[in-house]
């Protein structure tokens, strides 16, 4: 195919791309960037698990550090493969686990609900800047252990990063003038002094847990501000935009907004819902250790293959109704979140942000509505919204 | 070759139900079982240093390292030592199971996770070589410096003596009866600041190394200790009761059928994702009832709690379990 998956028509709206590149085939080549394409869930989910024949370590984005040197040093997380990967992954994952997150519960839901507070009068916002980016830089930064000066540069960060995982094309030269200077400022908040130690609750936060991980062996005090530095990167865009995507779904579809009301238990399964459908993360590369066949097609040796997270979550091949958000629907085993070893480290903190803030919105306001033309913010990686105009009715 | 591993629930029913399908005798009173999903499907990834949970006839629970390569996602490996004073569990592994034979399972998981160090010391007591075997490989694609000390009782009772040959003289063997116990300070006293030391084997070597390491700084020194399950209820392979709290939903669960399984077929939605025990989505926490644990993620003192479960593959113990959902 000849298309562009990064050029902004396709960035405004993938949907159609998404349909002829499942239906060219489980294996696409794209001539453009010379790259392998899988929009399928069944090859996107096998090779997503299959890091053995897909790696990390040439790097996640378009860029293949075989032959090119990373802009940034690459993440310790994202970018490896075992063995390399195995020791950041077992320390992070405790800390970022279900367990360990229960202890943030009641404060997140007591944040949320004073967000709802400030903003139940108002009437009309903008869901992205009100809302979406609101919370997240609010509780997420905090329990990290980052301090209140300057977190929008999060938000820039990580539109940077996201960007610079496609070519370099004009997204990914709008940042560049502020890259070194927010870069700077990020790596400067992962240094041990940086970081709060506990949360007024005296929980400790998921800074020091990485630097007294440190302390134990489990890692080496170079490591830790490196995997720090993955919590920044990773766990602010992202979570912004999935929330951004819950508000406007939910705005889309009165139905299903009246379907949570009557039973709120139901905010995590329309987080995920949201997530499969929209799909914050759509695409990661990831690069062939071997000539790999796939249906009737072979990637050779070292080739990028580009993973369409997000066409895979509406493979009508794996999904009844894919386009349909709906609650009475089990979106488990969707890949927003990616699969495998290098799945989303972070998806049990984003499940609960989104848990908390949709319950205490579900609870005060009977009806979440679009006033004005809703504009998509295009990125490289991520799917967004620029703007969400609404009116939110008590 | 992609594309076997296609569909999403094909692992799901009863994810860790293995079969044999090799067995071989590779040292005096050691065998080697090869072990693989039935169907040929991926098996959970591990890394150096992981046991898995085997369930034997009559519902006892052994733990054995994985000794094979990470990099075959289709088979695991594991080492038994026959001690016929112990209690039964490697008898019947020796003497009564068979290649084509079903064993359930639980895990992989890990309590001796191998951390970055400027020098690896491994130390080996007997079969306790197995969990060393997959870091030793590791080490080597990591390039760090390392030095394997291995005793047995004898030459011929030491498994993967020819594979190790191969690494030359970073590997010290030692057989009790030709040179007697394992000369520990001696290879203590060799090592370099930024040395790690990981040692699995029996418990009077366990506690020498610890004893010798005792100044050693903190986190240094890294030992594997198999603990039997005294207080744990037996595991059972019949039919239990799951009760809902919070939807006031009783299920009944059959063998072969994931707790999750039959709650999502009561109309109760349960997020998932990667249904193997890893991922850790399906949480949930327990309000009464003994889970059988068979995940990947719960540490010792979180299965000894019991107030939660991965309910993709974790089961019971007790009769009925109460969930909060």
């Amino acid at each position: 195919m000849n298309d562009d998956p990064f050029s902004h028509d396709i960035l405004e709206n993938p949907d159609d791309f998404h349909r002829r590149l499942r239906d060219a085939g489980p294996l696409v080549y794209l001539s453009r960037h010379d790259v392998y394409a899988m929009g399928r869930y069944e090859q996107v989910h096998a090779a997503l698990r299959d890091w053995q024949s897909f790696e990390s370590a040439a790097g996640v984005g378009l860029s293949n550090f075989r032959y090119e040197k990373p802009w940034r040093p690459p993440s310790l997380l994202l970018e490896t493969n075992p063995p390399h990967h195995d020791a950041a992954r077992a320390v992070l994952s405790p800390i970022l686990s279900m367990r360990a997150l229960r202890g943030l519960r009641d404060g997140w839901f007591a944040d949320a609900e004073h967000l709802v507070d400030e903003i139940a009068d108002r009437g009309l916002l903008d869901a992205v800047t009100d809302i979406a980016q609101v919370f997240p830089l609010r509780v997420f930064p905090d329990a990290v252990g980052i301090s209140e000066d300057c977190r929008e540069n999060l938000l820039a960060y990580g539109d940077h990063v996201f960007n610079a995982f496609g070519p370099s094309n004009d997204l990914v030269a709008k940042g560049m003038s502020r890259i070194a200077a927010i870069s700077s400022w990020v790596n400067s908040q992962c240094a041990r002094d940086s970081l709060a130690t506990t949360l007024p609750d005296g929980h400790p936060t998921f800074g020091a847990q990485i630097w007294a991980a440190a302390d134990r062996g489990d890692i080496t005090y170079q490591q830790a501000p490196m995997i720090v530095r993955s919590l920044l990167s990773a766990g602010v865009d992202t979570t912004v935009h999935s929330i951004a995507a819950l508000l406007y779904v939910f705005a889309a579809n009165h139905d299903q907004w009246d379907r949570l009301r009557a039973n709120p238990s139901l905010a995590r399964v329309a987080f995920d819902e949201a997530v499969r459908l929209e799909s914050p993360v759509q695409t990661f590369f990831r690069t062939a250790t071997r000539s790999i066949r796939v249906g009737d097609a072979t990637v050779p040796d070292g080739k990028k293959i580009l993973m369409f997270l997000g066409s895979a979550n509406r493979d009508p091949r794996a999904w009844t109704q894919p386009d349909r958000f709906d609650l009475t629907r089990d979106p488990s085993g969707h890949v927003g979140f990616g699969m495998g070893i290098h799945q989303c480290i972070g998806q049990h903190v984003a499940r609960l942000e989104a848990e908390a803030l949709v319950t205490a919105m579900v609870k005060r306001f009977r009806r979440i509505e679009l006033i004005d033309t809703p504009r998509r913010h295009h990125n490289n990686t991520l799917r967004a919204w620029e703007s969400l105009p609404i009116a939110l009715t008590t | 070759m992609i594309g076997r591993d296609t569909e999403f629930d094909a692992c799901a029913a009863d994810a860790l139900t293995l079969e044999v399908s090799a067995k071989a005798i590779i040292a005096d009173g050691v065998c080697q079982l090869t072990l693989r999903e039935p169907g040929g499907h991926r098996l959970p990834d591990w890394t150096p240093g992981s046991h898995i949970d085997v369930i034997l006839p009559g519902d006892r629970v052994r733990q054995y390292s994985l000794c094979g390569d990470r990099w075959d996602p289709l088979i695991y490996q594991i080492a038994v030592l026959r001690e016929a004073d112990g209690r039964g569990g490697s008898l019947y592994i020796h003497d009564e199971l068979h290649v084509g034979d079903r064993l359930r399972t639980g895990g992989p998981r890990t309590n001796f996770a191998l951390v970055p160090a400027e020098r690896y010391l491994f130390i080996a007591g007997g079969i306790g070589i197995t969990p060393l075997l997959p870091m030793i490989h590791q080490t080597q694609v990591l390039g760090v410096e390392w030095s394997l000390l291995y005793g047995g009782r004898s030459a011929r009772s030491m498994a993967f003596l020819p594979q190790l040959s191969y690494y030359g003289d970073r590997v010290t063997t030692w057989p009790q009866d030709e040179k007697g116990l394992l000369e520990l300070p001696t290879a203590f006293a060799a090592q370099p600041a930024g040395t790690k030391v990981y040692c699995c084997g029996p418990a009077p070597l366990l506690a020498a190394v610890e004893e010798i390491g005792a100044d050693w700084p903190k986190g240094s020194i890294r030992i594997e200790r198999f603990i039997p399950k005294t207080a744990h209820a037996p595991v059972r392979d019949d039919p239990f009761e799951v009760h809902l709290q919070r939807s006031n939903v009783t299920v009944t669960v059959p063998p072969g059928t994931s707790v999750l399984d039959a709650v999502t077929t009561a109309g109760v939605t349960v997020l998932s994702s990667c249904r193997q025990g890893i991922c850790g989505t399906c949480e949930i926490p327990v309000i009464s009832g003994t889970p059988d644990h068979r995940d990947s993620l719960l540490n010792d003192d979180e299965r000894a709690r019991g107030d939660c479960m991965l309910v993709c593959v974790s089961r019971a113990c007790s009769n009925r379990l109460v969930l909060d959902l």
